[in-house]
């Protein structure tokens, strides 16, 4: 069995083999791997009994379960209308710049994806951004630098 | 004619009350046609936009004859501008743990969960510790009554009721027909009760001091005190707990930074408010007598007039055309033509008549759309077109 088998077995003796267990299922997958794999999902169908389109036709609807894949570290930045009146353009601006990266990639060393959200419910504190779970507001060009210094170092 | 109605602020949710064990303990020992009653008397409307009857609701599911029934907590806050429900889970989660609690005794259900978005990631560990606690007190006193957190994975289609259901059976976020209502037909076709976060945190204030003191506050058919996200151009964004019916001038007189061009009331679904307006409009539920009232789930967005209103409107349906679930074609296409069709004015590329093609285009999605979300993109296209056409235009 390769460890990801293993996973998606522990996971479903975990949670359960039906179907509403599904995104648990998923979720638990892309805390390991950052993404769900092509191969993953087949496995996952498998294991559920389920036709893997399925699994690919759920796993497509969620923003939080990417089938790309992921560096470590996924940046997440709200775009939503408050944080894009609070200089959100800028803060995208800095981490393009210091990560060499566009929206949407993933650096060439694997460590981080940047991508935009829709909003997270973090307005008053605008413009916020999560790194995996991690929330971070009140972002200016200064504190993202700094705050991506920090995962750089880990 | 302005309302002579002034801020009244409140403050019930994030009072801290260490004593859910008696307020649990007091609500378990009345029977449920009591406190059915007494939700229905304190005239509690649902407090994430929608505001259906929260008496009505519990009281329907109750009658159901099945034997297996679900509480759910809807904590999907998605809608842009809001963020009261986060603040509520992690300030006073036994408040929504007491009330779900309260209902799953009332309408005899034996599960619950909260869907929590999966943004609020952070906030699991916390809730689940608590929600522990209240397993533990369960037990005690032999009722039995399991709370999960089932996850999000980011959707805002999932915030609509059918459509969690169908995500938290494993499944596309797709919103289902209605009716059946999800107090017959809900999570695995059995009858459900999903409220939320805000409105069972104010039952907890309902149980403990009864009907009458949250009657009492409001105006009619708005009872009782809201949580308002307040965030934009302002010097205070926060969330605040005031009294339903206030006007809107009101509002911007305490929160505006007196330049206070529009107020976006209810989130990129609400309805976007001018300067010229604002002493006309009233926050709180629809009813006879209030004239021109907003129902909302609490977001205010506020911009001053250095704000392109036509960037506004960008951006909302940049966020619809994304959000939308697929499902059903006026809200599929309605929100790529809108957005491609604005960009297209912007650049002259169409006339400006072409605006009133787009908003028949609303209206048509309005009546044909399957759920809130297609229907209510009309909402804030129509306020901002109609009020800031000529910053549509140049």
């Amino acid at each position: 069995m390769s460890p990801i088998q293993l996973l998606i077995k522990d996971l479903a003796d975990k949670y359960g083999r039906n179907r509403e267990n599904l995104l648990p299922i998923m979720q638990g997958v892309v805390e390991q791997e950052n993404y769900l794999s092509e191969y993953s999902m087949v496995e996952i169908a498998r294991e559920m009994d389920l036709p893997a389109a399925e699994v690919y036709g759920t796993a497509t609807f969620y923003s939080f379960l990417e089938v790309k894949k992921m560096g470590r570290f996924i940046i997440r930045i709200c775009k939503t209308i408050s944080c894009a009146m609070k200089g959100k353009s800028q803060v995208v601006f800095a981490i393009q710049d210091m990560l060499k990266v566009n929206v949407g990639e993933t650096t060439a060393d694997g460590r981080f994806s940047l991508l935009e959200t829709n909003c997270l419910g973090l307005c008053h504190k605008a413009p916020a951004m999560l790194i995996n779970h991690e929330v971070y507001t009140d972002l200016t060009p200064e504190r993202v630098r700094e705050i991506l210094s920090e995962y750089m170092a880990k | 004619m302005a309302t002579s109605y002034q801020l009244k602020r409140a403050d019930f949710i994030f009072k801290n009350e260490n004593d859910w064990e008696q307020v649990l303990g007091k609500i378990l020992s009345q029977n449920p046609q009591d406190l059915i009653n007494e939700l229905i008397s304190s005239e509690l409307k649902g407090r994430g936009g929608a505001g259906f009857p929260t008496g009505l609701k519990w009281k329907v599911a109750a009658e159901q004859p099945s034997d297996t029934k679900y509480v759910i907590c809807n904590a999907d806050e998605g809608e842009p501008g809001t963020f009261k429900d986060r603040e509520i889970l992690q300030r006073v989660p036994y408040k929504v743990l007491t009330a779900m609690v309260a209902c799953a005794h009332v309408i005899g259900a034996r599960e619950g969960f909260i869907y929590l978005r999966n943004e609020y990631w952070f906030l699991r560990n916390e809730l689940e510790k608590v929600i522990d606690e209240f397993e533990y007190y369960c037990k005690e006193i032999n009722l039995e009554f399991k709370i999960k957190v089932f996850m999000g994975s980011g959707a805002y289609i999932c915030g609509e009721e059918t459509a969690l259901f169908e995500s938290m059976e494993g499944k596309r976020g797709e919103p289902r027909n209605k009716p059946p209502y999800p107090t017959t037909w809900g999570y695995l076709g059995k009858p459900t009760v999903i409220n939320n976060v805000e409105t069972l945190a104010h039952t907890y204030t309902i149980f403990k001091y009864g009907a009458k003191k949250f009657y009492d506050l409001g105006v009619q058919y708005s009872r009782g005190t809201k949580l308002f996200s307040v965030s934009g151009d302002t010097p205070k964004p926060g969330i605040y707990e005031l009294e339903l019916g206030m006007s809107l001038q009101d509002f911007v007189y305490e929160f505006g930074d007196g330049d206070t061009k529009a107020v976006q009331v209810g989130g990129a679904s609400g309805f976007l408010v001018p300067r010229k307006k604002f002493a006309d409009t009233a926050i709180g539920y629809q009813g006879k007598l209030t004239g021109i009232s907003l129902p909302t789930g609490g977001s205010m967005m506020l911009f001053n007039s250095s704000r392109s209103m036509y960037n506004v409107l960008d951006n909302y349906l940049e966020f619809f055309r994304e959000e939308s679930c697929g499902q059903c074609t006026p809200c599929r296409v309605g929100c790529q033509q809108l957005l491609i069709g604005i960009k297209a004015v912007k650049r002259a590329e169409k006339p400006a008549s072409y605006l009133d093609k787009l908003l028949r285009l609303t209206e048509t999605m309005q009546y044909t759309a399957k759920c809130g979300l297609g229907q209510s993109v009309a909402n804030s296209f129509s306020s901002i077109v109609e009020n800031f056409r000529e910053e549509m235009i140049y």
